[in-house]
């Protein structure tokens, strides 16, 4: 990471310690933040985070393995969790799970080597009446089939065009 | 998505915000008193009489005290928090500033869980119209000395945080680790102070009861469960959903009104729960006979029961905390011995350990999460049992 970049990491955390107060009962808020914002909480964040709220960084560790939305290596912009658990499993989810696969070419657990998407499983996302449900990022999907998988990622693909049409159009003004 | 239920809730029937306008013309104890006569329990599972948590917290001598309200809903086969909050939100909070008057909190938490951010946008709208109208802040109502505000705290991603323990060690930066029992947080809660948790579910009840007396709710359900209770329909039926059904509807009532006549075993309880099969249809769903969340999982005549505890022992495979070896490490057995039971390699005796191994758990786990979750795979185990043994190549994937 430039160095450059790891100021302005350490600006945004000191500003979120700032907002939610420096203590101990902050850590998870601020940690959300930081996954939110870089989609990873790095050793680097970790050990901001640590000595701002005055703890070991081990503890800031700990808290971050715990939690399965709070993540240490890098994962993609779009995090898509299916849901794995026994409503959905009954309505087929093995199906879309397949075609989630295929369509982005990696496993359950990977990253896309463009760092544009990760596939994971999460457990009851509470839609058990309307599985197969998964969740892209905070979006929720409701009655999933392997059909409706590539339209699902083609919205997320658009999301980057537009973004990227609007950074090139900040630049030229 | 739609926020699907079927029929008429009673939730819809109570205008938001006169339920705290009638407690607050009573006196602290007098609310109390008349949650107390209504008989309600925790409507999470547990069922612990709420009125006698109230009466603990609120004679608490502390400064300051905190109501919680858990919305970290992660039972499978649970929804019917994610609907109260789509679209009766404001009787949450309606139950939530009746807690901060009857037990004298100023602060009140929601813990919504991480799968559900999408619904925090709605709910920050809701508490700052409330805040507007005089319903939050310094002197709720005009009421001299009643100050309460809510704020909102997002889980991520773990569903042990749900036990109360473990989801205040969360709010106050921790790992969601259960904490022994006692001291219980309606003495020793969030950062030490005095706190109620209650369920979306129970809040919203309590908004109700305030409204319409104690006798009304007292009036319906079992003298052991009174009340009405939401319950989250899935599976194979063919009107899932969320309904609202008395305390001790028996399960054939249930299936009929939701169209699931030809079960062959329902879960009651979510993963954590009792597996019924259709021999104890008869039986009630109340805290005397089967107690639940409100979750109820169908399952039609096709369904591998095998495969149903592979699918619940996974999820706590994945969902312990880790703190305990019982939780930990007897999951990871069971599951072991699933799948061995799905190749057909299992011997009836190395069964019958693990049946000892899961009563083990349940005795000597440190919370909730541990005691139950060796529930549906014995109860599985004892019901189908000409599911389980002898079987040869399977075809099931597994969790894919």
């Amino acid at each position: 990471m430039l160095i450059t970049e790891r100021e302005k990491l350490r600006n945004n955390i000191e500003r979120w310690t700032e907002e939610y107060g420096r203590n101990r009962s902050s850590l998870i808020p601020i940690l959300q933040e930081v996954q939110r914002q870089y989609c990873h909480i790095s050793d680097y964040a970790m050990q901001v985070v640590a000595d701002l709220l005055d703890i070991h960084p081990v503890e800031v560790y700990g808290v971050v393995s715990f939690y399965s939305f709070l993540d240490h290596r890098s994962k993609g912009q779009f995090v898509i969790r299916l849901c794995q658990t026994i409503s959905c499993d009954m309505q087929n989810k093995d199906r879309v799970a397949r075609q989630l696969e295929n369509d982005l070419g990696i496993a359950f657990g990977e990253t896309t080597p463009d760092g544009k998407f990760t596939l994971e499983w999460a457990n009851c996302m509470g839609m058990c009446d309307q599985g197969p449900a998964m969740l892209v990022n905070d979006q929720v999907f409701t009655r999933v089939t392997p059909d409706k998988v590539h339209e699902i990622l083609e919205g997320c693909r658009r999301v980057f065009g537009v973004y990227a049409v609007e950074r090139r159009e900040e630049h030229l003004v | 998505m739609s926020a699907t239920h079927v029929g008429p809730l009673t939730f819809a029937l109570v205008e938001p915000a006169k339920p705290i306008k009638a407690a607050l013309a009573l006196d602290r104890a007098s609310v109390i008193a008349a949650i107390s006569a209504s008989g309600i329990k925790g409507r999470g599972g547990a069922g612990f009489p709420t009125g006698v948590k109230w009466n603990l917290a609120a004679t608490a001598k502390d400064e300051h005290k905190f109501v919680v309200c858990n919305a970290d809903e992660g039972e499978p086969g649970t929804f019917k928090d994610r609907v109260i909050l789509t679209e009766y939100a404001d009787l949450v909070i309606d139950g939530m500033t009746i807690g901060g008057y009857a037990i004298g909190a100023a602060t009140g938490i929601i813990y919504l869980r991480g799968e559900y951010t999408y619904l925090r946008r709605q709910l920050e709208a809701i508490l700052a119209k409330r805040r507007e109208d005089g319903l939050l802040g310094k002197d709720v109502l005009g009421k001299k000395g009643f100050d309460f505000d809510i704020v909102i705290r997002m889980g991520s991603g773990a569903y042990i945080c749900g036990e109360e323990t473990a989801l205040i060690e969360s709010l106050e930066g921790y790992r969601g680790e259960p904490r022994n029992r006692p001291p219980y947080p309606v003495d020793t809660g969030f950062q030490g102070h005095a706190t109620v948790v209650n369920n979306v579910e129970t809040l919203a009840w309590i908004a109700c009861i305030v409204s319409k007396g104690a006798d009304w709710f007292k009036g319906v359900g079992t003298a052991k469960s009174t009340g009405l209770k939401l319950f989250s329909v899935s599976g194979d039926c063919t009107r899932p959903g969320v309904y609202e059904f008395p305390m001790g509807i028996t399960v054939t009532e249930l299936l009929k009104e939701v169209g699931g006549e030809n079960a062959k075993a329902v879960q009651i309880g979510g993963a954590s729960g009792h597996c019924v099969p259709a021999s104890e249809f008869g039986r009630t769903i109340a805290y005397e006979d089967i107690p639940t969340g409100g979750s109820i999982i169908v399952f039609g005549p096709g369904r591998d029961m095998l495969h149903v505890a592979k699918c619940f022992t996974e999820f706590f495979v994945e969902e312990s905390c880790g703190q305990c070896t019982p939780c930990r490490s007897g999951n990871l057995t069971l599951l072991e011995g699933i799948e061995s039971l799905q190749r057909g390699q299992c011997s009836m005796k190395y069964l019958q350990e693990l049946c000892s191994l899961g009563e083990t758990m349940q005795l000597a786990s440190k919370c909730g999460l541990g005691q139950s979750s060796a529930v549906a795979f014995l109860s599985i185990v004892k019901h189908f049992p000409d599911e389980l043994m002898g079987r040869g190549e399977t075809k099931l994937a597994g969790r894919a």
